[in-house]
Order: C-alpha cells, then structure tokens, then sequence
C-alpha cells in the first residue's frame, strides 16, 4: 500500500460536482501547469509553489501538500452518491500530468477501491507518463484547443504537437473513454472553421464518440486579482448560446460526434 | 416490479384550469361570517344538549343554510364562501384575537385578508355567546400556571390547537368512496341497535352514534343543495357545453357522497365533499387528503377499461380538484401566520409507494398527481412522494422535473426510515407500509389515527438561555435553577444543566398539550370526522375522546443545528481548550457578541433594573428610565465589548460546524437531538397514547427565532433559528452531499413525528436528463443513509438578489453558468449580475 503514502499539492477538493464527468463527483484539483492559457479560470492553479491569494480581502494559502491517503479520506465520503449516479473521483488542475506519480496514485487508489476514475487533462506530458496512468483511468477528459500550432503557442505558451501527438496513442490504446473537450474563446478558436478543424480531428481518433465545447467564461476574473495579476482577456464577453448553437453545428457537419455544450 | 404497468405520458393543461386558477387569485381573500353566525343561532338552541348532539346539530344547521356558490367553468363543486379563497371563522375554538386585529388583518404582512364592516358587525354580535365557552379559554383553566408562564416565556408555543381545531388527519376518503354516507350511516344505526339502554357507556354511545348520523345526513343534504343550484343554473345557461357540464353536475351531486361512487367523476366529486365539509366542521389545517393515487385508483381503473373516461378528461378533473384545494383558507393570529406563513393549509397528498404487502403500488394516477401539480403550479396540495428502493426511476424523474420547477414540490419521503420508525410506535407492519403524510412531515396510518401532529413548537435554544441564566428569564424564576454557570466545572455537568432545563420545559410542554386536548374533548369533539376513523364508530366516542386505534401528540423541536454548534461551541472553547472563561462567553451572549442590543432586549432589562431599584424603596420615574436605557445601551456598545465580541466570534468560527460531514460533531448533534425525541417519548396524552418527537420548525423557525437571544454558535440575538434538521444557514460550506451526510447521522427514526431537510439550488444543477438523474440519485444516497425527508428549494432570481444583500445566509449556495460550478457568494458583484440576468432568461 506504499502508493497511498504518495505526496501531491493540491489547491482544492470540490464535491457534488455534476458537470465533470458522469454521475455525481469529487474534483481534486492539483497545482501546477504546463500552460499558461490566457483564459484560465484557476491562475491559481499555474504555478507549482504554494502562493498566497487575497480572497474576499483576506489572505489565503494556495496549495496544500497531502498524501493519497488524506485525499481519499475526503473522496471515500461521496461514495454512496458515486453508487447511486456512477459517479467518482476526477483530477483537475492545473495540469494533473505535472505530478505524475501522485495522479497514478489517486487515480490507482480509487480504481483499487471501485470508485470510477475521471482525469481533466491536456495531455501535455511524454507518452510514458499517461500510458503509466491509463490502467487507472476510466475516463479521459482531454483538452483540444487549437489545430494550428502557432496560434496555440501565441494563446497557451507552448505548441500542440504533443498534445495531438498524444491524443492519437490514447485514443490507439483503447485502455480508456477518451472525450474531446474545446473551451471555446472568443478571438482565438471561436470561428466556424477553428472549430470543424478540431471536430475532423478528434473524429478521427478511434473509439473517440463525444467533444464538449465549453463556452468561454469568467469566473475566474476576480482570482486574477486576489493574486496581483492583469486579466488577461481584459473585457471579452462570454460567446452567445446562438453562436455556440452555431459551433454545435459545425461539429455535426465535420464529424460524426455526439456534440454537447457544456461539460 | 411494481403492482401496476403505468402510462406516464404527459397530458397538456386544458384552457379551463389556467382561468380557475385566474378567477382564485383576482382579489385578496375575504373572511366571511356566515357559519359563525349559523353555529351561533345553532349553539343557543341546544344549550342543554349532549356536546356532542350540539356540535352535529350545528353542522347540520351550517350545512343547510350557508350560501353555496357555483364558480364559473368548475367541474368540481362546493366553496366554503362565496369569495374565492375566502375563509370562515371557528369562534368556538378561539375569537377574541380576531376581534383584536380586525383592524389589521387586512395590512398585516404575512397572510392578510380582507373583512368588511358587515362581518366585523356580524361577528363582534356572535363573539358576545362565546366568551367563556371556547376550547381555548377552557385550555387555560386546565394548564398549570408554570406551563402558562413557560408559554408567556416563548419556551414552547402550544399555539395552533389552542386558538383553532386540531385538523392533522387523513380519513377513509375510501370509504365515503365505496359505501357513501348511506353506508356509514346503516353502520351507525347497526351499532345503535346494538346499544343497550342499561349499558354503562349508553349515554355517551349513543349520542355519539345519533351525531354521527346527523353530520352524515348533512353532509348528504349540502351536496343535494349543490345539484338543485346546478340543475337552477344548467337552465338558466345559454351555452350548450356548459349546460351540459352543469347537469352532470347536478347528477353528481344528486348521487355522491350519499351513495358509493359509480366511477371516476363521481369519485373526485365524493373525495371533494369529505375534503371540505372536514374543513367546515373545524377549522383545522393539515386535513390531508393523503394517498389519493391509490383509493382513487380502482374508479379511474374501471371507467378507464370500459372506455368511459380519457386520460384527458381524468387529468382536467384532477386539476379541477389541485385547484379548489387552494379555494380553501383559513384566517389564522398574525402571530401563527408568520409561523405558518403562505395561507398554506398543509393538505398533504402523497403518490408513489408501497402497498400493504410490500409491493410498489405506482400506477397511472401517481404520475398525474406530478402532472397536476405543474399544471396548476399553487402551494395546495402540499405534494409528497413516497421513495423507496423499489420506486420506478421514472416516476422519481416525473418528481425530480416538478422540483426543477422552483414550486419547492414535491417533498420526498423515506419508506426505508418511516415503515421501522412507525412499527416501532406500535403499527403493524402492514399499515405502517399504506402510511401517508400529514401536514408538513408527519407520518401516520390513514383513517387509524389521531396524531396530533403538530402539537406544538419547543424552542430547544430557549432552555440553554436558561442555562446561563440559573433558570431565570425577564427578571422572573421560571424554571428550575441549575446552578450558577460560571461554576459548572466540566462540559458533563454544564450538560447536564441544559437537560435539567430540557426535561423541565419538556413536562411543562406535555402539561400544555394535555389541557389543550382534553378541552378538545370535552368542548368540540367532531362526530362528523370521527365517522371516517376508526375504531369510533365501534367504541362509540369520537377521536377527540380517544375513539382513534392509534393515539399520538406530536410536539416538534427545532434548533438542533444551533445547540448542536452551540453546545460544541462551549465544550471546545470553554472546558477543552480553555480560549474563553465561562464569564465572558455570558457576558458575550448577553450583549449580543457586542453588535448592539435590539429595542425589546434594552427595554426588558430596563424594567428588571426599575424594578430592582423600587423594590429597594427607590423611586423611579421617566427620567430615571431614561438614564438607565441610556446607560444599558452605552454600556454595550463599548469599545472594549465590541473586541471581546469580535474576538469571540472568531473563535467560534473556528470550531467545525454540524453539517460538513464531520463525524465528530455530527455524532455530538445526534446526541443533542436526543435531548428532545427521548424524554418526550416517556410522556402520555389524554387519549391513551404516546407523545413522539418531529423535528422540524414549518416556517416558525423564524418569528421564534427573534424571541430568542444569542446564542453561543455566534447566532446574534432575534435572528432566524436553524430550519429542521437542517445545518444553520451559511456554515456547511461543503456542498449538499457534505450537508446530506452530516444531517443523515441524526437517529431519524425515533424522530417518527418526522424531520425536515431543506437544500437549496440553482435550476442549473437540474438542468437536462443528465441533471434530473443526478438529483435522483442525491436524493437516493441520502434515504441509503437512512435520511427521512428531503426538500428542495431551487433557487429564483429572486434568492439570487437576496443572496447578494445577505451574503451570510447563503455560503452554500452553488450556481452554475456555462459548464462550471461556484460558490455564488464567492463571486465578485459584476458576475453575480451576470449569473442573475442570465437566471432571469431561463438559463
């Protein structure tokens, strides 16, 4: 049992989540990022060392250091509503491929305890590291943000070949469900054919059956805030249910995906 | 599998029902005095009658001359007044409030009604007969004079059965439906010729059976009054459709309730005569119409397979029925209608199920009950479904769609819990498994039982005041002295003390109730009622005497969450960790943690200290008042109490709270709910039954919340009291399963008087399939846990502003916009906005 000892940073632990994944879920939120995507809605979660960050004019410590063992105790909690709605643990973040061992081990931990396993991720790690992960995880929540490298570079901070790149052996492997998800952000992947590149994409990995397209949102304005930081999307308004009706069809048209907006 | 295959396809509203629900609510309601006046001229005809010869006499004389009215467009028939959901009044329980607030009935906040001059006129004449004869002024006269004080003192409040008729029961609608008042009558007149004149109990017999005769006979003479006015008007009525609509009517009422139902139309009109005559007889509320979907079952079954009826049809019918349900009202003191605030008259009626046998019983009608209520969307019926672990899927989808709605309908009750808690009350398990809820929450055996339900509301929070204050209130000994607290030693002995203080006000409580019932009984027993309970007829007395198979009083208490918090409050701050000496948290709690005294507090303690100074020979005039309010109000606004205030609160923050899914404190709160549900268990009524423990508050945890002081949780003084069984407001801040999980482990089966949890969420968190199966199966993993009810209020824009002008009372509150969950309160003003216009298009 030396994989429950496992140590991690975590910034949160949400429960009663309903919009991650199936069922009724706990969301264990790990620190630190590959990316730094000028939409997050968890600064918070970018950099790996613990910060500090002012939360309704007081102080709060981000990040807190926990073994498998100390999360489980939280996510064992839920389990009579995982039982009820297939529901279960998923990891958030941040990026949770940024503390490898400690995401195999929860995600090993709940496996070994029958509760199914969801990972939020951009899958922007080596190979060796998801495939590590795989055996543990029921089902894979990955990240499509842009299909033109440059442009994601300039949006994200780094380029989308190894996030494609690792999407296609996921998908190849067949060990997980791996769903496609698109933030969709106004100025930067929002334009019709932005979003049919992505669909032909993710419709063409096998055994890849649904994309969510997640309407840009700012929730996350007032932490940019609490942390002394410029929001970077500045005035940008969340996209309007018609143009996101709009996208819904253009993932129609481009591919033979079962299309939702929202999570 | 279920007993039944169902149909539950959706079935639209018909024009009709959207106009009657229109015409109900065009004007305030309106009090009327005409059965006051016909009860009157009754009662001095027979003053040297039988009491119980006397009551049937008088619903006789009510029934035969009280105006009767048709509304347009009904299919259903019989109004208690002519104003749409006007109300009567019931002087013989209690008048003199109402005389005291005619003036502002029609203003006041919570519920007003309007009278006018004529019936202030009528019932200021009629008020003169009854001084000195109503079942409230003969209550007092049996209570001890420490319950009274305790009463004047806010400990508890016995205040429904006092002022009005006692109602929480479900009668044999089945019955009425398959023999009708015939039958019941030739049952009485049986038992009569088995009366013996030389029988012991002969008097009291045989007068009972005569009154059950003469209510049957009325009621069958008030509905023939209703198929002569049908008959009068089909004639008079130019438009074809509704011509005929008024003569099938008029055979109806030619037909029902004398005789047994023939089929399903008759049956609805038969249920409605036994569900408004038991509201004029007394003026009771909680008179619950129950499990409807099954005794109405067998009538909609047999026209259905002879092709008679539609489901269409059947749907209008029953949304005819969900409607007049609302025509009822009842005028209540503006005290209780804050208690009871809404003109909500608790008609509980429950679908879903099992049967006697253990098999689930959903059919048809069970999901036309859910439909009806959206298609009416009004408070009446206080709408239940039953929940079990063999409840179809889809008809808790069909409940959980109505929830989505934002009516806060239906409740969800647990047969898991309610079947073992109501055996161990003494019911077999057979009629525990047919059980219907009454009023709110309440469990009981329909047609068995006389509950009394809603006995009274025992504020749990009042006797811990009474803790710090050696048993002293107002400047009065009230209670038992506990000794002084700053030299209770340990948590267990100053436990101790608060138990001492609950067991006092606990007896006192039963000592209340008692007189209350045993004037029920002695001034307005209800032969009428008593006909469709059993086993009166048999025992030949009605169920105020004990006629009833199973007799109960149930008093709820509530504020468990807040001495839960508050009793954990003291024991880690006070005796663990030693942060704060006892002294200072009295001091604390006396200036209100040091946020300014409110108006009554500073005047109370004026008058203990004026009172003080004259016993001790000094004179005390207006200004001498006036220097010591001053002085009582500077001296708790000081700096230095206002940091000890802030510091303590603090402190309090500190310490977990019931409801985060902490099994340290949520063990510590089962133990405090004890305190309550297991003396009171020890305790007999009048009646020859039990007391047993509810907890739950209906809406009073509010207006008894601002006669209560502080309160140690950090609960600042004459702010609302915790809801049920709910955490208080703002301190689980874990979401609902955290909540759910905590308030699970609360003993809710010796609660069998029943508990209520209320949650709160935004319509988001149903949104589509996938949010209606995630809000089953919440509801699911709470009754595992062996929860026993649950509500829901999902959140209106409304809630939102408020959440924004009360942050605090709303910690929990989650909302959900494009794909992500948060904490509302957390978000910064220009979001919120956002969220709530967003809210306001529908989401």
């Amino acid at each position: 049992m030396d994989y429950m000892e496992t140590k991690g940073r975590i910034f949160d632990i949400q429960r009663f989540s309903i919009h991650d994944g199936k069922g009724i879920r706990t969301i264990v939120f790990l620190k630190g990022c590959v990316l730094r995507c000028r939409w997050c809605c968890n600064p918070e979660s970018q950099e790996l060392k613990i910060q500090t960050m002012m939360v309704q004019g007081k102080p709060k410590i981000i990040g807190e250091d926990v073994t498998v063992g100390k999360v489980m105790e939280t996510v064992e909690k839920d389990r009579p509503y995982y039982r009820r709605s297939s529901g279960g643990l998923t990891l958030s973040g941040g990026e949770s491929l940024c503390q490898p061992d400690f995401a195999r081990d929860l995600l090993r931990a709940a496996k070994e305890r029958g509760i199914n396993t969801a990972m939020e991720s951009m899958g922007c790690a080596p190979y060796e590291v998801i495939e590590s992960i795989l055996p543990y995880l029921d089902q894979y929540l990955m990240d499509i943000k842009h299909m033109d490298p440059q442009k994601h570079k300039e949006y994200t901070g780094r380029s989308n070949e190894l996030m494609l790149e690792n999407a296609k052996k996921i998908a190849d492997s067949g060990m997980t469900d791996l769903v496609i998800r698109v933030p969709v952000i106004p100025g930067f992947n929002d334009r019709v054919d932005e979003i049919e590149a992505i669909a032909t994409y993710a419709g063409s990995l096998p055994g890849v059956a649904k994309i969510h397209l997640l309407p840009y949102h700012r929730l996350g304005r007032d932490k940019y805030d609490g942390l002394g930081r410029e929001y970077p999307m500045g005035d940008v308004l969340p996209p309007s249910m018609e143009h996101m009706r709009r996208l819904e069809e253009a993932v129609v048209r481009a591919s033979s995906l079962d299309c939702q907006i929202g999570g | 599998m279920g007993l039944y295959t169902y149909n539950s396809e959706s079935i639209p509203k018909t024009g009709r029902i959207g106009r009657l629900v229109d015409h109900l609510f065009e004007k305030m309601p309106e009090i009327e005095s005409a059965r006051a006046v016909l009860l009157t001229e009754s009662y001095r005809q027979t003053e040297n009658e039988p009491m119980i010869i006397r009551r049937a006499k008088a619903f006789e004389h009510i029934l035969k001359h009280i105006p009767i009215i048709i509304r347009d467009e009904e299919l259903i028939v019989g109004s208690t007044t002519i104003a749409p959901r006007g109300c009567q009044t019931y002087p013989e329980f209690s008048y003199e409030w109402l005389e005291a607030e005619f003036e502002t009935v029609e203003t006041r906040s919570a519920d007003p009604f309007y009278i006018s001059e004529k019936t202030k006129q009528d019932l200021r004449e009629v008020h003169k007969y009854w001084k000195g004869r109503t079942t409230s002024e003969l209550a007092t006269s049996y209570m001890a004079p420490e319950a009274i004080r305790a009463i004047d003192h806010n400990i508890f409040t016995p205040g429904n059965y006092f002022y009005n008729g006692v109602g929480h029961v479900t009668v044999q609608y089945e019955k009425v439906l398959a023999i009708g008042y015939e039958g019941i009558i030739a049952e009485a007149e049986e038992e009569l010729r088995k009366c013996n004149v030389s029988d012991g109990d002969y008097a009291k017999r045989s007068h009972f059976l005569e009154a059950v005769i003469i209510s049957c006979r009325a009621a069958i003479t008030y509905a023939k009054r209703y198929a002569s006015l049908a008959r009068e008007e089909a004639e008079k009525c130019d438009n074809a459709q509704r011509k005929a609509e008024l003569l099938a009517i008029a055979e109806n009422c030619a037909r029902v309730p004398e005789k047994g139902a023939s089929g399903f139309y008759e049956a609805c009109q038969s249920f409605w005569f036994v569900q408004q005559l038991l509201q004029i007889e007394s003026s009771g509320h909680s008179i619950s119409p129950g499990r409807f979907d099954q005794y109405m079952y067998p009538y909609y079954k047999k026209d259905m397979d002879s092709k008679k009826l539609t489901r269409e049809f059947a749907q209008e019918l029953m949304d005819c029925i969900w409607v007049k349900l609302n025509d009822l009202n009842k005028c209540r003191d503006a005290a209780s209608a804050e208690g009871f605030a809404g003109y909500s008259l608790f008609q509980n009626l429950i679908a879903g199920g099992q049967n006697k046998e253990g098999i689930d019983v959903t059919n048809d009608l069970s999901f036309m009950c859910i439909q009806s209520s959206m298609h009416v969307m009004l408070p009446q019926p206080s709408f239940s479904v039953r929940v079990w672990n063999g409840s179809p899927h889809e008809f808790l989808m069909k409940a959980a769609e109505l929830t989505r709605t934002g009516i806060g309908l239906p409740a969800y009750y647990n047969d898991e819990v309610i079947i073992p808690s109501l055996v161990s009350r003494g019911l077999t398990l057979a009629e525990a498994r047919e059980y219907n809820i009454i009023g709110c929450v309440e469990p009981q055996k329909a047609g068995k039982t006389e509950g009394w339900h809603d006995a009274a509301f025992f504020n749990m929070c009042r006797p811990l005041e009474l803790v710090f204050s050696n048993g002293v209130d107002r400047g009065e000994q009230i209670s038992i002295q506990t000794g002084n607290v700053e030299e209770m030693s340990t948590f267990e002995e100053f436990y101790d003390a608060y138990k001492a203080q609950m067991n006092y006000n606990i007896g006192l409580l039963v000592n209340a109730d008692n007189a209350i019932d045993v004037a029920h009984a002695e001034r307005c027993p209800l032969p009428y009622l008593s006909c469709m309970v059993d086993d009166c007829l048999k025992r030949g007395k009605s169920v105020q005497e004990g006629g009833a198979v199973y007799n109960f009083t149930g008093p709820q208490g509530f504020g468990v969450a807040n001495m839960a918090d508050s009793l954990y409050a003291i024991k880690k701050l006070v005796y663990d960790e030693r942060k704060v000496s006892m002294a200072d948290y009295k001091e604390a709690l006396l200036m209100n943690y040091g946020k300014g005294l409110d108006q009554t507090t500073m005047s109370e303690m004026t008058v203990q200290i004026a009172e003080g100074l004259k016993k001790s020979g000094k004179p005390v005039g207006e200004k001498e008042i006036a220097v010591i309010l001053k002085a009582i109000k500077a001296a708790s606004e000081t700096p230095e109490i206002k940091a000890k205030g802030e510091k303590l609160l603090e402190l309090i923050d500190e310490v977990p709270k019931f409801g985060n899914d902490l099994p340290e404190i949520d063990a510590f709160a089962r133990d405090v709910a004890y305190t309550y549900t297991k003396p009171l268990e020890t305790f007999k009524n009048p009646r020859g039954g039990i007391y047993q423990a509810g907890l739950y508050p209906v809406s009073a945890n509010v207006p008894l919340g601002a006669q209560t002081g502080a309160t140690p949780d950090g609960r600042l003084a004459r702010t609302p009291v915790a809801d049920g069984v709910s955490p208080s407001a703002g301190k689980d801040v874990h979401g609902p399963t955290a909540a759910a999980n905590s308030v699970s482990r609360l003993d809710h089966y010796i609660a069998s008087n029943g508990t209520l949890f209320n949650q709160k969420f935004h319509p988001s968190a149903l949104s589509g399939r996938t949010g209606l199966e995630n809000f089953v199966a919440l509801i699911r993993s709470y009754f595992d846990q062996k929860g026993s009810h649950m509500q829901f209020n999902v959140v209106s824009r409304e809630t939102l502003l408020d959440a924004q002008k009360h942050p605090e009372q709303y910690k929990h509150l989650v909302v959900r916009v494009a794909g992500y969950s948060a904490l509302f309160t957390t978000l910064s003003r220009s979001l919120q906005d956002d969220i709530i216009n967003r809210t306001e298009q529908g989401l």
